[in-house]
């Protein structure tokens, strides 16, 4: 395993997100384990450790955290936080890293394929007039294809940002 | 009793059979469900990328269900958990949702905070109860063994929930079931997550995550599993034969939506439910039913 080299800790990292809305208090972790215990994907596959994920942001290893593959692994299930003792937001946390890394431009194919589907349409499954029609033959009401306003909040919002 | 129907993107397009057979135990039970056409995406898939992004589509949902003065009845977990926890967040962060209220002024809309969303699963069991539910029984699944898998946003994050069921011990399904006729069968890492999520950055441990599940429920022993999220059904329904190859492992576990079952109690035939649109065949068990 890698050695951990704390000259690449940034206080400020942790500082900003520790005192964020929602997703603080991670520097309460007593490394327990719990979180990695019950963790769905660790059993799956090792390598992949929420527990590990936040020892190095308590650390302040943004760019090891943000640059690499490990927090796209986590799914989402909330099961780490549920059962930590100690209120660590593990899964909340995670999400907002994913947020960070995709603003690095680390963000897997699957994930900017979504934001681009949403922003062209709305929706992420166009429903056109074949689905319609096979939704009418089973009595369900059609669809439109696409929400034209959902789409114009999404890309006012992204023209401002980029 | 009203509601606006929340379907999100995927079911309407690959989960008709839920659709179906919501709307028709909705019907017999007095549920009436309208239908909100410009509802989009609820937002859950740019959680991930872009949360104010997210928060700001659901939002704007929010806010259409509030101008027909409606709460919003969801039949997927993801849509129920991304709806609910921005109401949460909206409600309890006034920075937050000033922000928000400012991009939404663009479309002439304001988050008010005045309707409340919850998932059909929970609306059966809060509002109609299982009461009302044993009045329309008309057909016997004693016998029948399910297995029901929770899945994670039904539930979780907690804190959204306001104290329904217990994530750790969770209940209420099986209570529905139950109340139909049905025997709930308990199998090992009941709690686990079908591995959906990951399916975008890694599709050898999404499967693995699904596979692991599967295969505590066939050791179970059970005729069926039973679901209420579109996500958890791709993964152990539609990808069930993909998982069987490439885990050189047979299954052949019926995956039904828990209105596909209950609507089974409540007498309706195989079309009316959808169940001849589930991936795994449907036709033994309800051969076995009579059916
Ligand atoms: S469960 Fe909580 S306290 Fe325990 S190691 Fe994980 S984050 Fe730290
Ligand atoms: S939320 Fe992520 S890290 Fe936590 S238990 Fe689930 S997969 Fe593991």
């Amino acid at each position: 395993m890698k050695r951990v080299n704390l000259l690449e800790s940034d206080t400020d990292f942790i500082e900003e997100l520790d005192s964020a809305d929602f997703i603080g208090g991670f520097r309460d972790c007593f490394t327990c384990g719990t979180c990695t215990a019950g963790c769905p994907v660790h059993r799956a596959n090792e390598d992949y450790n929420p527990l590990r994920i936040i020892r190095m942001l308590v650390l302040g290893l943004k760019q090891e955290i943000l640059r690499g593959n490990i927090i796209w692994l986590c799914s989402d299930c909330y099961t780490c936080q549920e059962n930590c003792p100690m209120g660590v937001k593990i899964t909340d946390i995670i999400n907002h890293l994913k947020n960070l890394a995709t603003r690095e431009k680390n963000v897997p194919l699957g994930v900017s394929t979504q934001e681009k589907l949403l922003k062209d349409q709305g929706k992420i499954y166009i429903i056109d007039d074949f689905d319609n029609k096979k939704r009418a033959k089973v009595g369900l009401p059609s669809l439109p294809a696409m929400v034209e306003e959902a789409k114009a909040l999404l890309r006012q919002k992204w023209n401002r940002e980029t | 009793m009203k509601y606006s129907l929340f379907l999100g993107c995927t079911i309407p397009a690959r989960s008709r059979n839920y659709e179906l057979s919501a709307r028709a135990i909705a019907l017999r039970l007095g549920l009436e469900f309208i239908d909100i056409e410009e509802f989009s995406c609820c937002g859950f898939p740019l959680e991930a990328s872009d949360e104010i992004g997210a928060i700001l589509l659901a939002a704007r949902n929010l806010c259409l269900a509030e101008e027909k003065e409606l709460d919003i009845c969801a039949l997927c977990s993801a849509c129920a958990s991304m709806l609910t926890k921005t109401a949460f967040h909206l409600n309890n962060n006034q920075n937050l949702r000033e922000q928000i209220n400012k991009e939404l002024s663009k479309i002439g809309k304001e988050y008010k905070g005045t309707i409340n969303v919850r998932h059909f699963a929970r609306i059966l069991l809060e509002d109609i109860g299982l009461e009302r539910i044993k009045e329309e029984i008309k057909r016997d699944l004693k016998g029948l063994k399910v297995a029901t898998h929770y899945g994670c946003h039904y539930l979780k994050p907690s804190y959204i929930y306001e104290g329904f069921d217990d994530p750790q011990y969770p209940l209420t399904l099986e209570l529905i079931l139950e109340a139909v006729g049905v025997t709930n069968i308990q199998y090992r890492r009941k709690k686990d997550c079908c591995g959906g999520p990951v399916l975008l950055s890694d599709e050898a441990i999404a499967l693995t995550v699904a596979q692991e599940k599967l295969k505590y429920i066939k050791e179970a022993g059970t005729d069926c599993m039973n679901l209420v999220c579109p996500f958890c059904s791709l993964m152990f329904d539609a990808n069930q034969k993909g998982i069987e190859t490439k885990f050189e492992s047979e299954f052949n576990i019926p995956v039904l939506y828990l209105p596909q079952i209950v609507g089974l109690a409540m007498g309706f035939g195989r079309k009316e439910l959808g169940l001849n649109l589930n991936s795994v065949s449907t036709k033994e068990l309800t051969a076995k039913l009579g059916i």
